[in-house]
């Protein structure tokens, strides 16, 4: 299968004045176009470390990181936006959505910075909003909308530029366990259109989604298991 | 991303924070406002003056005892100790200088009332006795009848010339020539009508009597300084004149050698450029007020972009997570901070301009745009956007997407 991300001793170090503290100690690991990854681990452990990384949103203080053949380490910051515009779909906890701006219009601000005009843009938009079923909330407003709605606003916003991956840290944080299913139902669709998706969470419900799971304990990982597909037992 | 992206963009969340917006540029309004309208108002004023002041014949100049333009306040004591010009001055310097055209003595009187019959004026005509030549040198043309002659100077007698308004208000319907009337309560005899000579700063020029400067001296008596105009025979030999004039005055006058004149000399054109140079001082001073005022505006703009920054980290974060480069977000904190300040700049020159020329019209002179103010002020606001903006602008663009999506 074609690799998609190939990480290697990857390292974070954070310095707090005197002390030093490893987030991140010493991971590598590689994942296939059109998997479907859960990374757990208890609170603290690095995930979201390692999700900013794999992002693009931080970097590593050691390492490298190849994505879809880039050598993403190397790379100054106008070329990490380009990728996080371009590559990456990124669904946060606590949704970031513009508090501002409509759905639409935060759905449309990636191919905003994509450079696409005006029309395009919106039409584009207006699908990615379909596709997660908010075809009626366009106009309205994030403090307008429920959590459920707002992810998945969020996600369309992911989903808008085609990127090659979706990072997904604790999407369903911030919901109840219900909106959490439709959520997770709707990362598992664009899975199977053939999206890859990695999503961060501690719970094992959630998690069950996934056919791979990495367990990360103190900054490494501690297990990397697939789970074999129905037919293969 | 397009730049016209950005601007929308910038426009849009200036639109949500109204009120911040408008007391922001309000600052930029004031600076701007304050250098265009004293800019607008002295440009309006300087033509005015100088459309004004052709009123004195060309090659005239004017002999008197205070300076025409007096920048060291009222009247200050060094004019007013010197020796009054008298009559009897006036007709030696007429008898003894040689290279001048026409010589005439004034003492005027404003502020008075005329009256015909049951017909009167408003008090504010203005009678001037002078000699014969006065026509030449103040450039006044008798219409109908006829002007002073010498021998009315030398009997004093009670006759007058007057200007159309005088005419208009006391004689409507018949011809005042030969005709009685009473100047300040006294009786002439009116010998001729002047053709109109207009305004000047707002003034008519046509609401005065002439009489024979014995007679204003009989009446009013000797206490005050009289003028005196002459007119060089041509350019060429203005300033021959002037030196002519000016030596006598003072051998007459007792000037010793080495000592300042104890009078003024003053024509159009040393008006005008006494004009100028007193504009030239509002000039700096109102400039340098609107840099003092741009300044702190500025200060403010830049203080509202760090505040805004701050505020709109996460906004930021939100943004670079999503693809924005470090240049857009510059871009677009700098062109909110450049939109502020050129708004506030141009509701200022609007103002500015729209009230410099109320202040114009004011005081009667014509409407001005100073189109080199106006640039000026532009180009000072774009100045003020980009300096004050930049800095908030970079703080902005250089934050590191993670640490401004975390920032709460
Ligand atoms: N910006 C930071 N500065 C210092 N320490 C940090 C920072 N971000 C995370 N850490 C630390 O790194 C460790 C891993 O954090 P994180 O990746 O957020 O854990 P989680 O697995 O809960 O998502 C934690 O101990 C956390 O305190
Ligand atoms: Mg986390």
């Amino acid at each position: 299968m074609e690799s998609l991300i190939k990480i290697e001793n990857i390292v974070k170090r954070y310095d707090m004045g005197a002390e030093e503290l490893y987030a991140l100690k010493n991971v590598s690991f590689e994942i296939n176009k059109n998997e479907y990854v859960a990374i757990m681990g208890p609170s603290g452990s690095g995930k979201s470390t390692l999700m900013n990384i794999i992002g693009c949103l931080d970097t590593p203080t050691s390492g490298t990181y190849i994505l879809n053949g880039k050598d993403v380490s190397e790379m100054d910051d106008n070329e990490l936006a380009h990728i996080r515009n371009k590559e990456i779909g990124f669904v946060f906890q606590t949704f970031n959505l513009l508090a501002r701006s409509n759905a639409l219009h935060n759905v449309e601000l990636p191919l905003v910075y994509a450079g696409i005009s005006k029309n395009e843009r919106i039409k584009i938009a207006e699908d990615a909003l379909a596709s997660v079923g908010l075809e009626d909330r366009m106009k309205h407003k994030p403090n307008e909308l429920s959590g459920g709605q707002r992810q998945r606003v969020a996600i369309a916003r992911a989903l808008v530029n085609n990127p090659s991956l979706i990072l997904a840290d604790e999407p369903t944080g911030n919901l109840d366990t219900k909106t959490g299913e439709e959520i997770m139902a709707l990362l598992a669709d664009l899975n199977s259109k053939g999206n890859t998706i990695i999503i961060v969470t501690h719970e094992k419900d959630i998690a069950k989604h996934a056919r791979r799971i990495i367990k990360i304990r103190d900054g490494l990982i501690a297990d990397d298991t697939t789970k074999p597909l129905k037919g293969e037992i | 991303m397009l730049i016209i992206e950005i601007f929308k963009l910038s426009l849009n969340t200036l639109r949500t924070n109204k009120l911040r917006a408008i007391l922001t540029l309000s600052g930029i309004v004031i600076g701007v406002f304050s250098i265009i309208a004293i800019m607008t108002a002295l440009s309006a004023l300087q033509s005015g003056i100088e459309s004004g002041l052709s009123q004195l014949g060309s090659n005239t100049f004017q002999v008197q005892k205070f300076p025409a333009v007096n920048i060291g306040g009222p009247m200050n004591a060094k004019y007013r100790n010197r020796p009054d010009i008298t009559y009897e001055q006036g007709v030696k310097l007429m008898e003894k200088a040689t290279t001048y055209k026409y010589m005439a003595l004034e003492y005027w009187k404003s502020g008075k009332v005329f009256k015909h019959g049951q017909f009167a004026t408003n008090p504010n005509m203005g009678i001037c006795g002078t000699t014969p030549d006065w026509t030449y040198t103040n450039d006044y043309y008798v219409k109908d009848g006829r002007f002073l002659s010498e021998k009315e100077i030398q009997s004093s007698a009670d006759v007058c010339i007057i200007g159309l308004e005088v005419v208009e208000k006391l004689f409507p319907k018949s011809n005042p020539i030969g005709k009685k009337i009473l100047l300040d309560n006294r009786d002439f005899i009116v010998i001729g009508v002047f053709e109109p000579k207009g305004e000047s700063f707002g003034q008519s020029l046509d609401n005065i009597a002439i009489v024979p400067i014995t007679k204003m001296l009989e009446i009013y008596g000797r206490r005050e300084s009289l003028n005196i105009s002459v007119q060089a025979s041509s350019k060429d030999n203005y300033f021959e004149t002037v030196e002519n004039v000016t030596s006598v005055l003072r051998v007459i006058r007792g000037v010793r050698p080495g000592d300042e004149n104890n009078f003024e000399i003053y024509s159009n054109e040393s008006l005008i450029s006494s004009v100028n140079s007193f504009t030239q001082y509002f000039k700096y001073g109102a400039g340098f007020i609107s840099f003092i005022a741009l300044l702190a505006a500025g200060i403010g703009i830049m203080n509202i972009m760090l505040v805004s920054v701050t505020e709109r980290t996460k906004e930021i974060g939100i943004r670079k997570a999503i693809g924005a480069r470090s240049s857009n977000i510059l871009t677009q904190f700098l062109v909110e901070a450049i939109i502020l300040s050129q708004v506030g700049g141009v509701i200022g020159i609007i103002l500015g301009v729209l009230s410099g020329n109320l202040l114009g019209i004011y005081l009667q002179a014509s409407v001005v745009i100073p189109v080199d103010w106006v640039i000026i002020g532009l180009v000072s606001c774009t100045m003020v956007g980009i300096i004050f903006g930049v800095y908030p602008a970079y703080k902005a663009a250089k934050l590191n997407p993670i640490d401004a999506l975390r920032y709460e």
